[in-house]
């Protein structure tokens, strides 16, 4: 029944031996990583003061493309054709981390980027010079300074039911989804409603001119910009967030507070 | 002549004080008390305060829930005058000119320009149409939690039957002041739930398409939609909800509050604390906070944004659109219909992926509606009843709650089907088939194992009753075996513990012809299975043999254990040291070492 | 106190189970009595019971500070400038004002009796319900007068004709509701009717299909694989609100999505009704009538955001998912001589959601 405190004999190792060891290990091996992989970005970076040149996106495209899209892009099993995608669809779908795609799937998700700007604008001009289509727009038409009011009306009818009117996102059938576009820059709104990304259609300047889409942008822009006058915006998903929202915060909170107002005082 | 003072008859202090007669300055000074006097000589409000100052309100947490609805209903009620001052009802066509750029120039009703102008244009004004917009959330959401209480608690037996269906039908009419309201500023969200709402109503039978043609005035939209609505939301509706919700308070009032069952608590008494003044303080202060709390969540949280939904048109659409969530159990079940269930009959369309939901719910609501009058069918309790069951001591009726509850769930979850999707990054089709089997066997499997649950609840308080609770202290029996000593609890919790209703299932008599008719044996059949499965109730002398029990062996306990700290002291050469350990400030007793003869000092000191 | 006996009384036999109900209620459990009153720190100690009315009364203080607050931001914080930023702040600022202003008033209040306000607690008897059995015959009595000297129990002519009477008072009023919806005249045969009014959508042969809303007309050769185009008739775009813009447009409604004709499956009646691969159909949903627009060009599916009912646009927009019944009215459609696309004729069936009379 005695209680004696344990003593430290000499000598002994330590708990902490083995996590010190294992945190030593971390460190250099990580340090290691980090400091050749800023290396190596700093190499890159010091040549790209010249932009890539068709030649280089060639090369990243065979290297990086080549094996879903096929070397001619004429397309394999795994990968559609790129016959007249043309820079615009390229930049959009390597530039938004959807390219190159990690596995197959309903639909072909934003990862993190794994090109350079230049990289990119170079697999965009080998595409643009072997199978043309849609061009960079002007920057006129990515300036925001478009009719915001009528962009706003063309987003809803032409836009929300899929992307929801706040931009917010919404569910496509099978899995699918139309993404949120709160980050989305204005080349990328543009190249998408050109360019029809998988199930997106496809908005060419017939049915949407170029002053509509120029609207549109400034009109997802302005959204962008500018917080909600009201507060948070929860997501913006509307009453279903709200719904949730309310019990959770709203009726947990005045219930907890019932709790201490019935509650015998200390 | 006066009814015996209503405290006479017992022990307790009376509630009412001294009367004022033997002051000699009227209380709070002459002006009250001239003041008092004149309203005394023209309305006779003596009688009412002597009799409802003092009243005795029973206190738990439980029992303030309505009270979020009613302090809710209160807000909403002051937040809606303000915006009549400002909100034009018209559908007329006009142009927004004010602050809100991505609106100007748009074309609009004027119902919808009033409601931007509120918001962008009037200080305070996107304010106080948040609070009344968290505010309707906040009241609807706390009559269901009510009617859950008492629901679970069988507060709406006999005599409160009719003030269960009165509140549900004020549940109904809180939903309907939902829709009809957030309708209101005609955007492109509400305008939608219109064409949902006209499309459900065009597929009822016979009487469906021209009810749609005479609600909307004509073609949907039409021009008079808004219009109708408002009066339906500021007038009639508010009318009936406010005369039916007076009627639930009188009732409410004379019938008293129920009360949990504890010590002092009967049948036939309440317990509590007086309405003047501790009860007007904690309902005053509750109906501030309640208000705060929704103007708080007004300032920082943005509700129904309809500046970007933008005026309502036939083409666009918002992906996520739901209504608000009251409403989304109806919303649910349309989504949850199966494809193809429509077809074409003696040349006309029977449009069964609208009557069925609409028959479930409708089926759904009845039942909730008339609960009270099933169940007294079933049981054939006719007394009255003012003691609040813990739900685990009815545990047929919390168990069908608790279906009930699961079916409502999925209705109301599958609302929100395309968010569930995109959220969890499953397909849409999954979530809706998943739903759907959720909505037939969720209530069954939620029925069993609540059930279970409340039974081996039961079993644990009677457990606790008659052997005592864990007390964590184990102890070694000379024999070498250990036990786990149960302390009793105390006289009081105990009694919190027993459930004192007591029940029987039907027992069905032959009629005057002799005969048994079909619907008695049903009844008594219903009877059975509603009462399976019940613990017997806990009679005096078992509880007091029980008690004696418990007694008995903690004193064996502390016997043996005595004689064993004597033995130690023996062998350790102190036999005449005390039992009990001198707290000496350093080594402060516990439950395993009740005994101070081995301390360590020497070693600590080195 | 033959009152009260009587009350009592009228508890037991208000307990006593009723025939049927086999009760057992012997030797219940008896109830304790209150328990022992358990003193507060604010009873035990005038310390802190200073210290609890100190602060209620700063709480309350508090609260005029936030209402004074909130009076202060609605004059700091203008939104005549318009900025959503002002907007914001004047509903943040006058907001939590407000909030709290109530808020101290509440947890004060609360405070004060929960701390302050004695705790002890009172017993108070129930009586029955129901009334003593003198005020019941007392009612009784009423009533009783009441039939004998009106006769209404007797004199049976006089209850069924005002039973008659009162039923057939409320009728008129009924029927004054009839005006809720128009009725039809000569300068609008069809107002009234609301069934031909269902039939019909503003489409007939060679109406243009427009862009929606500026009614911009549609080339054929505008219309890209992959595309889809929220299509009005050209015409529409022309009314006014008050001609009835909205009512039509809620009819008129079409979607046109072009796919390679091989793609499409037609019935050889709707041979003609696309053009080179380009079909239209009604947006309006067949389930509940939201505008069905989620076209995936990769799977011709058509979503409705809604209700999530599914169309195969290749295969006559035919239902495969969700709550709807009947595949979308499909617009026929083919090219004028300019290369317009227009309609051939109004849609074969009613467009959007059922209703009883269709067939």
């Amino acid at each position: 029944m005695a209680r004696t405190k344990p003593r430290r004999s000499q000598g002994r190792r330590s708990p902490w031996a083995a996590a010190a060891l294992i945190g030593v290990g971390l460190l250099l091996t990580g340090g290691a990583y980090a400091g050749a992989s800023a290396a190596m970005a700093s190499t890159t970076d010091e040549t790209s003061v010249s932009a890539l040149t068709v030649e280089d996106g060639k090369k990243l495209f065979q290297a990086n493309c080549a094996t879903c899209h096929g070397l001619d892009l004429q397309g394999t099993e795994s990968g559609p054709s790129l016959y007249g995608v043309g820079e615009l669809s390229v930049e959009f779908q390597v530039a938004t981390g959807r390219m190159p795609l990690q596995m197959q799937g309903p639909q072909a998700p934003q990862k993190p980027v794994q090109f350079t700007e230049e990289q990119i604008q170079a697999m965009a001009a080998y595409v643009q010079s072997t199978s043309p289509g849609p061009e960079f727009p002007s920057p006129e038409i990515l300036d925001g300074e478009g009719d915001i009011a009528r962009g706003a009306e063309l987003f809803r009818i032409n836009c929300a039911m899929c992307h929801n009117v706040a931009a917010a996102g919404g569910a496509l059938t099978e899995g699918k989804y139309a993404p949120e576009l709160t980050e989305t820059s204005a080349l990328h709104m543009y190249a998408a409603m050109v360019t029809g990304p998988q199930n997106m259609p496809v908005f060419n300047d017939m049915t949407l001119s170029l002053e509509d889409k120029r609207d549109i942008i400034s009109s997802l822009l302005f959204i962008q910009e500018n917080e909600s006058p009201g507060g948070f915006k929860l997501g913006s998903l509307g009453p279903v967030s709200e719904g949730l929202f309310i019990w959770i915060f709203g009726i947990g909170s005045l219930i907890a507070i019932t709790v201490w107002i019935t509650a015998k005082s200390n | 002549m006066s009814t015996s003072h209503p405290t006479e008859n017992v022990t307790q202090e009376p509630a009412l004080p001294k009367s004022s007669s033997a002051r000699d300055k009227p209380l709070g000074g002459r002006f009250v008390g001239a003041a008092s006097n004149y309203l005394d000589e023209r309305t006779s409000i003596s009688g009412i305060t002597k009799e409802l100052g003092r009243k005795i309100f029973p206190d738990h947490w439980s029992f303030m829930l309505g009270e979020i609805a009613l302090w809710s209903f209160v807000v909403v009620l002051l937040s809606g005058v303000f915006l009549t001052f400002f909100f034009q009802a018209s559908m007329v066509e006009t142009h927004y000119t004010g602050a809100y750029i991505p609106m100007r120039g748009v074309e609009m009703s004027a119902a919808m320009d009033s409601a931007l102008r509120i918001s962008f244009d009037i200080r305070g004004g996107l304010l106080v149409r948040q609070i009344h917009h968290w505010a309707a959330l906040v009241f609807v959401a706390g009559i269901g939690v009510h009617m859950l209480r008492v629901f679970f608690t069988g507060a709406f037996r006999k005599p409160r039957e009719l003030n269960w269906v009165i509140g549900f039908i004020l549940f109904i009419l809180a939903m309907a002041e939902g829709f009809t309201g957030y309708s209101l500023p005609d955007d492109l969200l509400s305008g939608n739930g219109l064409r949902i709402i006209d499309g459900m109503i065009k597929g009822i039978p016979l009487i469906g398409t021209w009810t749609s043609f005479l609600l909307f005035g004509g073609e949907f939209p039409g021009t008079q939609i808004v219009g109708r609505l408002y009066t339906l939301h500021i007038l009639l509706l508010p009318a009936i909800l406010v005369a039916l919700l007076a009627l639930h308070l009188m009732l409410m009032i004379i019938n008293k509050h129920t009360q949990f069952a504890g010590p002092g608590r009967t049948n036939s008494n309440v317990v509590g604390f007086p309405m003047v003044p501790v009860y007007m303080s904690k309902m005053g202060g509750f109906f501030f906070i309640v208000f705060g709390v929704i103007v708080l969540i007004a300032s920082l949280f943005t509700i129904n944004p309809i500046w970007n939904y933008g005026p309502y048109d036939p083409s666009p659409v918002s992906a996520g659109t739901q209504p608000d969530w009251y409403i989304g159990f109806a919303d649910g079940a349309l989504r949850l219909v199966p494809p193809h269930w429509e077809f074409v009959f003696l040349d006309r369309t029977w449009s069964f992926n609208i009557l069925v939901p609409l028959a479930v719910l409708g089926l759904f609501i009845v039942l909730v509606l008339i609960y009270p009058f099933i169940e007294a069918w079933i049981t054939g309790d006719k007394r009255e009843h003012h003691i609040a069951q813990r739900p685990r001591n009815a545990a047929t009726r919390t168990a069908i709650g608790a279906a009930g509850v699961v079916f409502y769930a999925a209705l109301w979850a599958a609302a929100s089907s395309d968010i569930i999707a995109t959220h969890f990054k499953v397909t849409m089709e999954g979530v809706i088939h998943s739903l759907q089997a959720m909505l037939i066997f969720g209530p069954i499997i939620a029925y069993f194992v609540t059930k279970r649950i409340c039974i081996a609840l039961q079993k644990k308080d009677r457990e606790i009753v008659l052997h005592g609770y864990e007390s964590g202290r184990i102890v070694r029996l000379p024999g070498g075996e250990y036990i786990e000593v149960h302390q009793p609890v105390d006289e009081f919790e105990r009694w919190r513990l027993i459930d004192a209703e007591t029940y029987e299932p039907l027992v069905v008599r032959p009629n005057d012809k002799g005969s048994i008719p079909w619907h008695a044996n049903l009844r008594a059949a219903l009877s059975r299975w509603f009462f399976e499965d019940r613990l017997a109730p806990l009679t005096q002398t078992e509880l007091d043999a029980a008690t004696a029990h418990q007694h008995h062996a903690l004193e064996h306990i502390a016997t043996e254990e005595d004689a064993e700290i004597q033995g130690a002291h023996e062998r350790a050469g102190v036999p005449d040291a005390p039992h009990v350990p001198i707290d000496d400030g350093h080594h402060p007793e516990t439950a395993n070492r009740p005994s101070n003869v081995i301390i360590p000092d020497e070693d600590d000191k080195k | 106190m033959a009152n009260e006996d009587d009350a009592l009384e009228h508890e037991r036999a208000s307990w006593k189970p009723s025939p049927g109900l086999a009760v057992a209620v012997s030797d219940p459990v008896r109830t304790p009595d209150l328990p022992p009153h358990r003193e507060r720190m604010t009873d035990k100690d005038p310390a802190a019971m200073k210290r609890a009315v100190r602060t209620v009364y700063t709480l309350f203080y508090l609260s005029v500070a936030g209402s004074i607050w909130a009076v202060a931001a609605y004059m700091l914080f203008p939104i005549e400038s318009g900025s959503i930023v002002d907007i914001r702040n004047n509903n943040l600022f006058v907001g939590l004002g407000i909030a709290l202003a109530l808020l101290a008033i509440g947890i004060g209040a609360i405070h004060w009796s929960k701390a302050v306000m004695p705790d002890k607690e009172f017993i108070e008897p129930r009586h029955a319900t129901r009334g003593r059995d003198a005020t019941r015959e007392g009612a009784v009595a009423v009533f009783e007068a009441a039939n004998e000297e009106s006769g209404f129990g007797r004199r049976a002519m006089i209850r069924n004709s005002l039973i008659a009477a009162l039923a057939a008072s409320v009728v008129p009023g009924i029927t004054l509701f009839r005006g809720l919806a128009p009725e039809s005249s000569p300068e609008n045969p069809h107002a009234g009717d609301p069934v031909y009014l269902l039939s019909h959508t503003m489409w007939k042969e060679g109406s243009r299909l427009a862009h929606d809303p500026e009614g911009t007309p549609i080339r054929a050769a505008d219309v890209t694989l992959g595309s889809a185009v929220h299509v009005i008739p050209a015409e529409l775009a022309e009314l006014s609100h008050e001609e009835g813009y909205l009512e039509e447009k809620a009819k008129a409604i079409v979607l046109l999505m072009r796919m390679p004709p091989e793609d499409l499956i037609e019935t050889p009646e709707r041979a003609d009704w696309s053009y080179d691969g380009i079909i239209a159909y009604s947006k309006v949903c067949t389930h509940v009538g939201c505008p069905v627009a989620l076209y995936e060009q990769q799977t011709h599916h058509l979503l409705c955001p809604c209700h999530q009912s599914q169309f195969d646009v290749a295969d006559g927009a035919k239902v495969i998912f969700g709550p709807a019944a009947r595949p979308l009215p499909q617009l026929p459609i083919t090219v004028d001589d300019e290369g317009y696309l227009i309609a051939r004729s109004d849609f074969e069936e009613p467009v959007g959601p059922s209703f009883w009379e269709r067939h």
